[in-house]
């Protein structure tokens, strides 16, 4: 109980289960999953087709409600709050990077990441400088002005996690990020959220199908009907593959 | 920033965006534009019937208007003339005598109206001598001489210079016969008029009830159409035995239709609103259907319902607010221009529109603080049209609408 009050921890989770009842029997999406997540981890989840990767996602991210269970976020208990508030505080400290459709299509690369920075309202000074700054970090200086539809899908990826990163989030979850890329995009993304991991400390959470992906996690989950089968720590072995 | 987002958004999809523009525009063009055209008939109406008819107002005598009976003529008739001509709110006014009765032809015989006019005076009063189309109009020393509508003319199958026979019965109820020689034929816009008016002078009609000098009805046009029912008021307070009407009560059914016209104009741009914002609800709901996974991420990301309402609320006030000055202005061109040279609808309408006593040309007519108003109930139809779309935003679940991807 005291594991979520540790300075480091930023993700705790006790006995945290989610079920639908929609069909005609109900499933149990995610299974009595206790997790605990420290500052700075890139871990991934793993798991075959309906295991309960995204529901699990969700439930951090404060996006769905748990059927029981607490999900402590730093030493927030956000199972405990309303809707309204649970949009507020992940606009705070969370960050977000889908499978597609993460950018407003009407905003340039620059005014997306720009974007999260209005709604929290910070200084105009502020936000040129972190949109700069991010921009740098995820190498596309030269491709500010241009709108999601003139970036190659790694691109838009990019600018995805840049917008993530915008409000200093506690950690960034991503679902599938790399699904809808080829294998060479597909490593430039993970390079830059390798580098971001490595050098700002940044926390990393997502789930994948992508055996690339898994190599270069420091922690593999593996889910299995909803529960966590195997949770491996891999002990600063990653390989910079190229 | 919110603002800018709205802006574009409307113009992701150009072809919707437009038609709701265009028909906004319309909507209000033709909105615009057939208010000034009733505001222009009725005026028109207005106008023609206290500057052609009935005037500012009449004075009679109190029993008079039970059933025209010629032995109540006005008492005193000429001193009150005399009276009100000196009084610097009268322009003009005409003294007429007045008698129901029969007018024959060797075709036919019809019940009419004859009226006893002062010539001169009647013409400056109602501008009669334009209505002539064949033939003179009176003079005040023609004997037995008669003027006589088109449409009556046409039922008695008589012609210019042909007689015609009327009967009557004087102010002592003894039937009296006067022939009468054509000597002008006049149209009128009121068909009413044309089919049951007979003029003659009105000494020719006084010396035949046997009330030689006397008249019936005083017919007033004042200085200034404001200030009717004030001179109203201060005729019957001088004058408490004669009956004195304004207008309004004289022709009930003109007054009527200017304070009914509030609430037909109500009427008439609630169905156009409600036609506006039928296509506005309609569009802006699939804006927002076709954009829930955008709205999804927005949520996920920390967009809050407030911010997501003004969004949309937002892009569908812009939408209006592209629309209607263009709308207002095109209307605005088209009342002036149409207000200045008038729309002749005689090709189409005359005869429905004659026998409701309108002229077949309308000037349309629009004053500014319409424009205004319609302006704001566009506005605010904007705002409750992007309501059902705004709430249908905000209630998507981030997670089904994320799901979707
Ligand atoms: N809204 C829902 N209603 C009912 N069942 C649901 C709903 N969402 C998810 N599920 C079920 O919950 C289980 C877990 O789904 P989830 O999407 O979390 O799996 P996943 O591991 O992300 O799968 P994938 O790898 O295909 O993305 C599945 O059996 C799924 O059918
Ligand atoms: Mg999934």
């Amino acid at each position: 109980m005291d594991s979520h009050n540790h300075e480091n921890c930023v993700i705790h989770t006790e006995d945290l289960t989610k079920i639908y009842d929609g069909g005609a029997f109900p499933v149990r999406a995610v299974n009595d999953v206790h997790l605990h997540i420290e500052k700075g981890e890139f871990t991934t989840l793993v798991g075959p087709s309906g295991s309960g990767k995204t529901t699990l996602l969700n439930l951090i991210g404060g996006l769905d409600q748990p059927t029981q269970g607490k999900v402590w976020v730093k030493d927030v208990d956000i199972s405990t709050l309303s809707k309204s508030q649970l949009i507020d505080f992940r606009l705070h400290n969370i960050g977000f990077v889908f499978q597609a459709y993460n950018l407003i299509p009407v905003l340039t690369a620059r005014e997306n990441i720009e974007f999260v920075m209005l709604l929290q309202k910070r200084s105009k000074a502020e936000r040129k400088k972190r949109v700069f700054q991010l921009l740098r970090e995820i190498g596309m200086e030269d491709k500010i002005n241009h709108r999601p539809a003139q970036l190659s899908g790694g691109q838009q990826q990019r600018v995805a996690v840049a917008r993530a990163l915008a409000s200093k989030p506690q950690f960034v979850l991503a679902d599938e990020p790399t699904a809808n890329l080829d294998s060479k995009t597909a490593k430039n993304l993970l390079d830059t959220m390798v580098k971001l991991n490595e050098e700002e400390h940044i926390t990393f959470i997502f789930s994948t199908h992508d055996q690339r992906v898994m190599d270069r996690a420091r922690r593999v989950i593996t889910l299995v009907d909803g529960a966590i089968a195997s949770d491996e720590l891999k002990e600063e072995q990653h390989i910079i593959i190229g | 920033m919110l603002f800018i987002i709205a802006w574009k958004n409307i113009w992701r999809n150009k072809t919707r965006s437009l038609v709701v523009i265009i028909s906004v525009m319309l909507g209000l063009w033709m909105g615009a534009f057939l208010l000034s055209y009733i505001f222009g008939m009725i005026d028109q109406r207005l106008k023609d019937a206290i500057g052609n008819e009935i005037s500012h107002l009449q004075i009679h005598h109190p029993k008079h208007s039970d059933d025209h009976d010629p032995q109540y003529f006005i008492p005193k008739s000429r001193q009150l003339i005399a009276d009100l001509e000196k009084n610097d709110s009268v322009k003009i006014l005409s003294g007429r005598v007045l008698v129901d009765g029969m007018v024959a032809s060797p075709a036919k015989s019809l019940g009419a109206r004859i009226i006893g006019i002062n010539v001169k005076k009647e013409d400056q009063l109602t501008q009669f001598a334009k209505n002539i189309v064949e033939g003179e109009f009176l003079k005040d020393s023609d004997k037995n001489k008669i003027i006589i509508g088109r449409k009556l003319a046409d039922k008695l199958k008589v012609k210019l210079r042909n007689k015609v026979v009327l009967t009557f019965q004087d102010h002592e109820a003894n039937i009296v016969a006067g022939a009468f020689r054509i000597k002008g034929i006049f149209k009128s816009y009121n068909s009413t008029l044309e089919n049951n008016n007979l003029y003659v002078t009105a000494s020719d009609l006084s010396n035949l009830l046997d009330i030689s000098g006397e008249i019936h009805e005083i017919a007033i046009l004042l200085n200034e159409a404001d200030h009717v029912d004030p001179f109203v008021s201060q005729l019957r307070a001088d004058y408490e035995s004669l009956s004195i009407e304004g207008w309004k009560e004289l022709a009930p059914e003109l007054g009527l239709m200017i304070e009914s016209l509030d609430q037909y104009m109500i009427i008439f741009l609630t169905i156009i609103l409600l036609a506006i914002s039928f296509g506005i609800v309609n569009t802006m709901l699939m804006a927002v259907l076709e954009r829930v996974r955008e709205i999804g991420m927005l949520m996920a990301i920390g967009m809050n319902s407030i911010r997501l309402f003004m969004m949309i609320f937002l892009e569908t006030l812009l939408l209006v607010l592209v629309a209607s000055p263009i709308g207002l202005l095109l209307a605005h061109f088209t009342i002036s221009y149409l207000g200045e040279h008038g729309m002749d609808l005689s090709g189409i309408y005359q005869e429905g529109y004659a026998s409701y006593g309108f002229k077949p040309i309308i000037y349309p007519k629009l004053e500014t603080v319409y424009y205004l108003r319609i302006m704001v109930l566009v506005m605010i139809t904007a705002v409750l049209a992007s309501i059902y779309p705004a709430i249908s935003a905000i209630r998507l679940d981030p997670v089904k609408a994320i799901r979707k991807i």
